[in-house]
């Protein structure tokens, strides 16, 4: 595995688990073959539903099933799951605390083409929002393997946020995922990078390149964004002359909002937050939308460089 | 258990609860208290001394609005005491004013928000069936629950997926919460609509005992769900009450309050 879209590494850790865990049912909105539960159905016709294009009953059958002592992941494109199901979700699995994990898939901007009515750059704020869920961005397929073992044993409400298009990995096979702990992977002293998600490879990449510049930066692994790390917050921001958030996300209520928050209680200091500023998507290949938001590695230096006066 | 008996305390107990906390909704309680009574003093399969036995009958109140009769009927058989019943709508309390699930044995769900308890209840249903499970689930909608479109997402599902162990009643009073169903959005022709959905439909007088315990006794072994549109009267029991909407939302209080106590006394 070098190359690897954290939807497939979903949909392919799935099935695997499948095996283990015998109450695990997958229900999926008539999405599969794009969220990759279709590894699943195809080995566990029994245990696999599809609900049809009906995101409501979607999450309220799966409180139910839930209810009866399944272990429910759920799948559907992240726009329906927390736009169109937000309430149901809420409502009937978050408050009562059901075992369901909403596993959704072409987050953020990866849906490229198709535009902004399937572009999710909200998910983290409205979701995150909601008392007791856990909120998991992976960040490679290695990452997204390690956080669906996680939820099959895992007992709760949690949304894991996938994306459609292929990430290099930025994990060596040895990586072991903690929820609530963030991940170092690139040490540095005077900068330091908070990051998620599909765009973490382009993060690391403007690091490296920031510090052949003579700018030592550290770059870390945000994905589990609830809970936070916030000690690690804390460190970072004490070691650091410097503070990024670089989200594939709103400025507004994702990752950078959630370290702020961090930072406004524990050890206030300045963090410049990077990720699309209170707009909507917009058609585009996902590399080019990319760009258009100053995400891809080029841009991350353009405006690291500028908020540093390099 | 006395099922007439039983629907009286929980229109008795109703109106002291909401009474006495000032919480909204008498006239949703009595419109369905027959059915809840029905329900639980001889049909629902369910064990006061073990809520969760995995056995049971599930049952969803999925108008939670009403919850101070599912309070009622919960407390009537013995989940809990009956004097916790004069906290609901207190400072503190667990029995809120919607249903909720939290340190209430024998609710399983938290309602309020319409149009989500058919779903859960479809899920439930899908559960037992798959596990080869015996025990039926059901649901109570209002009529005005029937404008959410989730629901309609549910009943394709329960019909396609032959889920012959759910029961839906519809507390049909025909008065929403400012006006009536038909001057509000017109359900006609309702049965209708759930037969060409694949349900099998059967109507009652909702306040009749003898009539809702024999639709749920007979209720046919097919392979579809079942719904039971309860014809009632919103506010049944108090005269100035009954098919007034003033009495979705209004409080009894004082005068109105000793002379509904009185007829439901009566």
């Amino acid at each position: 595995m070098t190359e690897i879209a954290t939807r497939d590494a979903y949909g392919k850790k799935l099935a695997t688990l499948g095996e283990i865990y015998p109450e695990i049912v997958v229900l999926d909105a008539d999405l599969s073959g794009s969220t990759k539960t279709e590894f699943f159905a195809k080995k566990f016709p029994q245990r696999f539903f599809n609900m049809g294009v009906a995101e409501q009953d979607l999450m309220g059958t799966a409180a139910g099933l839930a209810a009866c002592g399944k272990t429910v992941f759920v799948s559907t494109f992240a726009i329906f799951a927390t736009g169109r199901a937000w309430e149901p979700f809420r409502q009937s699995i978050a408050y009562p605390h059901l075992n369901v994990k909403i596993c959704a898939s072409h987050a953020g901007l990866s849906v490229g083409e198709d535009g902004a009515s399937h572009q999710t750059v909200e998910d983290i704020a409205i979701i995150r929002a909601i008392p007791f869920v856990k909120v998991l961005v992976p960040s490679d397929g290695i990452e997204t393997e390690q956080m669906v073992e996680f939820l099959a044993k895992d007992s709760g409400p949690c949304y894991l946020r996938l994306s459609r298009a292929k990430a290099p990995l930025v994990h060596e096979a040895s990586y072991q995922f903690q929820i609530g702990r963030g991940h170092i992977l690139k040490e540095g002293s005077t900068v330091c990078l908070f990051t998620a998600g599909f765009i973490t490879s382009q993060v690391l990449a403007a690091a490296l390149e920031l510090s052949n510049q003579g700018v030592s930066t550290t770059v870390v692994n945000m994905s589990s964004i609830k809970p936070l790390d916030s000690k690690l917050v804390v460190a970072m921001a004490e070691k650091h002359q410097y503070l990024f958030s670089i989200e594939e996300h709103s400025i507004i209520g994702g990752l950078g909002s959630a370290i702020a928050e961090t930072l406004v209680s524990s050890y206030p200091k300045k963090l410049v937050r990077l990720g699309i500023n209170d707009e909507f998507g917009q058609s585009g290949s996902y590399q080019a939308v990319i760009d258009h938001y100053g995400l891809s590695t080029r841009g991350i230096l353009e405006s690291l460089k500028k908020e540093l006066k390099l | 258990m006395d099922t007439l008996q039983l629907a009286k305390k929980i229109r008795c107990h109703a109106l002291e609860m909401t009474s006495k906390g000032g919480s909204s909704h008498i006239a949703s309680i009595l419109s369905m208290a027959d059915i809840i009574a029905v329900l639980y003093g001889s049909i629902l399969k369910v064990d006061p001394k073990n809520p969760t036995w995995a056995g049971r009958d599930r049952f969803i109140l999925s108008k939670g609005h009403a919850g101070a009769g599912i309070y009622a009927a919960l407390a009537e058989r013995g989940f809990f005491p009956v004097e916790k019943l004069l906290t609901h709508y207190q400072d503190g309390s667990d029995l809120s004013g919607h249903v909720s699930h939290k340190g209430i044995p024998g609710v399983e769900l938290s309602t309020g928000s319409l149009g989500h308890g058919l779903s859960v209840a479809c899920g439930m249903a899908y559960g037992a069936k798959i596990e080869g499970k015996s025990h039926r689930v059901f649901v109570v909608l209002s009529d005005g629950e029937c404008d959410e479109g989730s629901n309609w997402e549910a009943i394709l599902f329960a019909a396609h997926h032959q889920l012959s162990n759910l029961v839906v009643i519809v507390d049909y009073n025909k008065i929403q919460s400012l006006k009536s169903v038909s001057d509000t959005l017109e359900l006609e022709p309702f049965a209708e609509k759930w037969r060409a959905f694949g349900w099998n439909v059967y109507e009652v007088n909702g306040h009749h005992h003898h009539e809702l315990t024999e639709v749920f006794s007979r209720l046919s072994p097919s392979v579809k769900p079942s719904c039971v549109i309860a014809h009632t009267i919103k506010g049944k029991g108090v005269s100035f009450m009954e098919n007034s909407v003033l009495w979705h939302y209004r409080t009894a209080k004082g005068d109105e309050f000793d002379k509904a106590k009185k007829e439901l006394n009566q």
